[in-house]
């Protein structure tokens, strides 16, 4: 096909996105948008970037969303195996460092960049970030993705040490409603999950319950609204 | 003995090189050859009971329509069919390959295949070939754990959807299901917004055309629907057919006899050893 957009299609599917990771007195809470683009096209606007690699441990997609679900199936296969041979729930630090082990060895052929968040009873919560080149750094909060270079400001002024655990929800679900409003690559939904010493929960806030920022408008189902409306019918064969 | 300069691979795997070589020379001028595609609407949707898939039937090469009616719906197991959109060979291998792996796999564990199962075969395919084999799968089937709807894109990522479209025509079938889409749609209604995405890729998109083929898949039961709409009969054949009056008539005959080139002279001695 001439058509630009064609090319667009074919391009590989990669994730314009916003990934946080955040770390509070008791576990940490990872944040994601849900979109998946493959150039100009949405291919999947519901899309779930934080992905279960133990009980205990998630971990943040961005970048090619084939590199990263690669990425991801490989460490959730070894840390099954790690697990029944250790006999107990494999550290957070183990799940980063093995995710840490691929991106580097295969730093030529990935172009992903990985947060690695999640509980266990020797260091609680810990957030590690592994971006592109395949190093691995402890943070106290980890960003993300294309919207993350709008949220570093407002990380360095909004991130306490010390928050509850509704406190760092709401920094969360704020940031990735900042960034879906500024990068175009991210948008949908936010996504949450938040892992403490009571195990895991996971949360769903729908784009028209998201906060309005400077110069948004309200959300309108001007489609339904056209489409209930009586107007010719659609064409059928 | 010195070291090589070059580094040689040391263990197996596909050889990307060749496909740096065509990348050079395209990029100086040189036009690969076209492979036959097929710009597709293909489609699927999850519904009350069940899974149904959709396609259209054109295969295309470059500009030309290579196939009016090619089957765009693969087999992957008794419970599982799978659609495929983009080069029309590494679509039907990589089906094919995967079908047969999962009935191996059948023969030995004794249990229905999963719809997991083939997804994570062919991406594990796609992922290894880095975007050079040109499939993009919608998966769809009922197993054990109930109906599951999946896309696949080349380089082998893969997404979990209720209603999924691929192909050139994906853009005007997604536009039918965002609009029209709902949770727990009957078989009927299931059916009619399948035929209506694929409609809409047939008639908006030029890489999509001909007719529409089904496949609907529920607990313990299949029926594939080939050709279940002919939107476009060939209007311009005369229905009585043609026939040609008159037979070709013979104005003259006339019979060249092949002449001798060589010439060839008899005796002479026997060749020795």
């Amino acid at each position: 096909m001439d058509l630009n957009i064609m090319g667009d299609l074919n391009a590989p599917h990669s994730m314009g996105t916003t990934i946080i990771g955040v770390t509070y007195n008791g576990g940490v809470v990872l944040g994601a948008d849900s979109r998946t683009s493959t150039g100009m096209y949405v291919a999947n606007r519901a899309s779930d970037k934080i992905t279960e690699l133990t009980d205990n441990v998630y971990v943040c997609r961005s970048g090619s969303a084939a590199d990263s679900q690669i990425i991801s199936d490989y460490v959730r296969y070894f840390l099954h195996q790690h697990t029944i041979q250790l006999g107990q729930p494999a550290t957070v630090k183990v799940a980063a460092n093995l995710v840490r082990l691929l991106a580097y060895n295969n730093k030529n052929m990935l172009q992903t960049g990985l947060i690695v968040g999640g509980w266990d009873k020797y260091e609680g919560g810990k957030i590690y970030g592994v971006p592109l080149g395949g190093t691995i750094i402890e943070q106290p909060f980890a960003i993300g993705g294309s919207g993350s270079s709008y949220l570093y400001g407002f990380f360095d002024q909004a991130w306490k040490e010390g928050m509850t655990k509704e406190e760092a929800e709401q920094l969360v679900v704020k940031a990735v409603s900042l960034a879906i409003a500024r990068d175009g690559a991210s948008g949908g939904v936010v996504r949450t999950v938040t892992i403490n010493s009571e195990g895991v929960s996971r949360k769903f806030y729908p784009g028209d319950t998201l906060p309005l920022w400077h110069e948004e408008l309200e959300a309108h189902n001007s489609l339904l609204d056209l489409l209930n409306a009586p107007g010719p019918e659609p064409m059928n064969i | 003995m010195s070291k090589t300069a070059i580094d040689v691979p040391t263990q197996g795997g596909f050889s990307f090189d060749l496909c740096r070589r065509n990348d050079m020379l395209s990029k100086k001028g040189v036009s690969l050859p076209s492979f036959l595609k097929t710009g597709t609407t293909i489609v699927g949707l999850i519904f009350q009971d069940g899974v149904i898939l959709g396609a259209d039937t054109r295969a295309t090469e470059g500009p030309i329509v290579a196939d009016k009616n090619c089957e765009k719906i693969h087999y992957m197991a008794p419970n599982i069919y799978c659609c495929g959109a983009g080069t029309a060979a590494d679509t039907e291998a990589v089906t094919d390959m995967v079908s047969s792996q999962l009935q191996l796999h059948r023969y030995h564990t004794g249990r229905e295949s999963r719809v997991v199962t083939a997804l994570t075969l062919l991406k594990k395919h796609l992922f290894s070939y880095q975007g050079h084999v040109q499939a993009a799968l919608v998966l769809g089937g009922v197993d054990v754990t109930g109906p599951h709807l999946h896309t696949i894109y080349p380089h082998g990522s893969t997404d979990t959807l209720p209603f999924a479209t691929m192909g050139s025509g994906s853009l005007a079938a997604m536009a039918m299901f965002e609009s029209k889409y709902k949770e727990g749609l009957t078989r009927d209604e299931g059916i009619k917004l399948v035929v209506e995405a694929i409609c809409s890729g047939i008639f908006n998109d030029l890489g999509s055309g001909s007719n529409v083929d089904v496949c609907v898949i529920t607990k313990g039961h299949k029926e594939y629907l080939r050709n279940h709409l002919l939107p476009n009969p060939r209007t311009y054949v005369s229905s009585k057919g043609y026939s040609f009056t008159k037979k070709t008539e013979v104005l003259s005959t006339k019979i060249i006899p092949l002449k001798e080139r060589v010439e060839v002279i008899e005796g002479g001695d026997a060749m020795e050893e």
